[in-house]
């Protein structure tokens, strides 16, 4: 038989590790929602004087891929500290798989965001952030380096294809470098709303396409 | 666990029938010519006789005229071939208006968004939650600039069937061409030209134990049409390229092959596995009307699962079925059919597709349903949603 996976995403999508809720978290958060496909809850203990990850549990509604990377940085995540934990990224979990297909990785990225927006959630509640800033291109452009292009696995950022952005009272226009019938388009303007909207001070993102 | 296969992705592709690679064997060794060849050597008669004999079979099946049926590469070009080309005949003439439906398949709706950049004007007509187009909504959008109805026979996906007798009169009315897309009907169905009014039909192998790369289109006698892929002459003058004689061969040997009590045997599995899967596994919804759709198919949403995740699963115990999630398709969209009939993008995350052939066996049904109920099981444990509502249905 053939998997367009490899053995080690087949063998933590059959048997993921560190499944379920934690009653008492520290930390949680959910990434991503049913009506745009995959969903990723990460639960968090820590501990409260070496700052440690103590125990850390994922729930998913996604893809073999999502599935896979909520069970690999579960385990990566387990006794690191906050700030380790949060260097985990898109690269280091697909890595730690084996390799992930190209085409995958916006499943996969989800899985990471959930584990830094648990982090990002104990802090917040611990009074480790500051208040709200208002945003800046800069954190649209940081946002945009999550969303994957299909076609090459890589960020949109990465792969040239933001051509413009611009933020004005509240409202974000980005044009991406891609033709608006392409094969990819409707997918690629959806994670593009989706990671801008949540911010608190946007009101609209408008994506347009070239030509 | 990884020995035996079960391929209950018929609607994709079907394994085909050895004798129809028996009968298309000779076209490839011992009698190759083509057809254009019949005024240079005696293999081209025989190759142009084989041609006619087989045109002449499709076509009496579809109650046609020979001369009413050409042979293409699949249900793809031939819908190509009919909207593209209708739209160049009557585009200028009449008017540039197209009815369709929201939920046709790719090679119909990519046709009528390649025509909307061209300048054309499409009604997509929404469909009820079983996927039916309404029939008043289909007579109120004609209009005396409408060239074109196209309105497949049943759906790709959840297998609801049209009324295309009454869409047909419907555009006779109304001095409107209709096409329908046939390629999951063909065969199974009744669909008799002298019975129901339609120009234009889509058909294709690939469905029926067929060749690939073979397909076919009937062409009312008179209809509008525009050749626009450039060639020799082949195909009364409408779609050029060398005559694929093996595929066409085939094509006809499959149809032949096709009984009534075959197609009684897959509507039987289908009936089976709605009844179980509905009764056996809590939080699951069927696609499609319960009994006005295709007998060889079923589609099933599973609540609080993704599909791709599911069809893994299913593969790891021998099973190939498809489904609707976004996570599956190639352009990482949720089924639009699903979306269509009025679903979420949750209802077509977790919709798997079961499609029935001839070498499937009621035990292969039976089989399936126990291993979907531990699958799906499994994959709730896994996932953040759902799990109140399961808790009501213990």
């Amino acid at each position: 038989m053939k998997f367009p996976y490899s053995e080690l995403v087949l063998e933590h999508f059959r048997h993921p590790r560190n499944v379920g809720q934690i009653e008492d978290a520290d930390g949680k958060a959910t990434e991503g929602s049913p009506s745009c496909g995959d969903m990723v809850s990460v639960y968090i203990k820590v501990d409260p004087e070496k700052k440690t990850i103590s125990d850390i549990k994922f729930e998913s509604y996604g893809c073999a891929s999502n599935i896979a990377t909520g069970s690999i940085i579960t385990e990566l995540a387990k006794g690191k500290t906050l700030d380790e934990a949060k260097q985990i990224n898109w690269k280091t979990a697909s890595e730690a798989l084996g390799g992930l297909p190209k085409i995958k990785a916006h499943c996969s990225v989800l899985a990471v965001e959930g584990l830094r927006s648990a982090i990002q959630n104990y802090e917040e509640r611990h009074g480790l952030v500051i208040e709200k800033k208002p945003t800046t291109e800069d954190e649209i452009h940081r946002r945009l380096k999550k969303v994957m292009n299909p076609l090459s696995g890589l960020d949109l950022e990465r792969t040239n294809l933001v051509k413009e952005l611009h933020l004005k009272d509240g409202i974000v226009r980005i044009m991406i470098d891609l033709p608006p019938g392409h094969q990819f388009s409707n997918s690629i303007k959806e994670e593009v709303k989706e990671k801008i909207e949540p911010l608190w001070d946007i009101k609209e993102v408008i994506v347009d396409f070239m030509g | 666990m990884f020995g035996k296969r079960v391929y209950f992705d018929n609607s994709a592709a079907t394994r085909m029938d050895e004798r129809v690679l028996e009968a298309m064997k000779p076209y490839f060794f011992e009698n190759y010519a083509v057809a254009t060849s019949e005024f240079a050597y005696s293999e081209g008669i025989d190759a142009r006789e084989a041609l006619d004999k087989v045109r002449n079979v499709l076509a009496t099946f579809l109650g046609a005229n020979a001369d009413e049926f050409i042979f293409t590469s699949g249900n793809t070009e031939s819908s190509n071939i009919s909207l593209k080309g209708v739209a160049l005949a009557l585009g200028k003439k009449k008017g540039t208006h197209i009815i369709t439906s929201r939920i046709e398949d790719f090679p119909v709706i990519h046709s009528t968004r390649a025509l909307e950049k061209q300048g054309f004007q499409i009604t997509y007509l929404k469909v009820d939650d079983d996927g039916f187009i309404d029939l008043d909504q289909l007579r109120d959008a004609i209009t005396d600039k409408t060239i074109l109805v196209s309105i497949q026979h049943a759906n790709q996906e959840i297998g609801t069937i049209q009324d295309i007798q009454k869409i047909g009169h419907i555009c006779r009315e109304k001095n409107v061409l209709f096409h329908t897309d046939a390629t999951h009907t063909f065969t199974r169905l009744p669909l008799d030209v002298r019975k129901i009014p339609v120009d234009l039909i889509a058909v294709s192998a690939h469905t029926i134990h067929g060749p690939k790369g073979i397909g076919g289109l009937y062409i009312r006698k008179g209809t509008p049409i525009t050749k626009w892929m450039d060639g020799g002459f082949q195909e009364f003058d409408i779609r050029p390229g060398l005559e694929n004689i093996p595929g066409a061969v085939g094509f006809a040997k499959a149809v032949e092959l096709v009984t009534s009590e075959e197609t009684q045997r897959l509507q039987t599995m289908r009936d089976r596995i709605i009844e179980r899967v509905l009764a056996e596994i809590p939080n699951t919804t069927l696609n499609g009307h319960r009994w006005k759709r295709l007998p060889q198919n079923v589609n099933i949403t599973f609540h609080f699962v993704e599909g791709e995740s599911i069809t893994l699963h299913l593969d790891m115990h021998g099973y190939a079925v498809s489904t609707g999630s976004a996570c599956f398709s190639r352009s990482l969209e949720s089924s639009h059919v699903i979306m269509g009939i009025g679903g979420d993008h949750e209802r077509a995350h977790g919709s798997i597709r079961f499609t029935f052939g001839r070498y499937n066996t009621m035990n292969e049904v039976d089989e399936i349903v126990g291993i979907l109920a531990e699958i799906i099981k499994e994959l709730r444990k896994i996932s953040p949603l759902g799990k109140e509502k399961m808790e009501d249905t213990k």
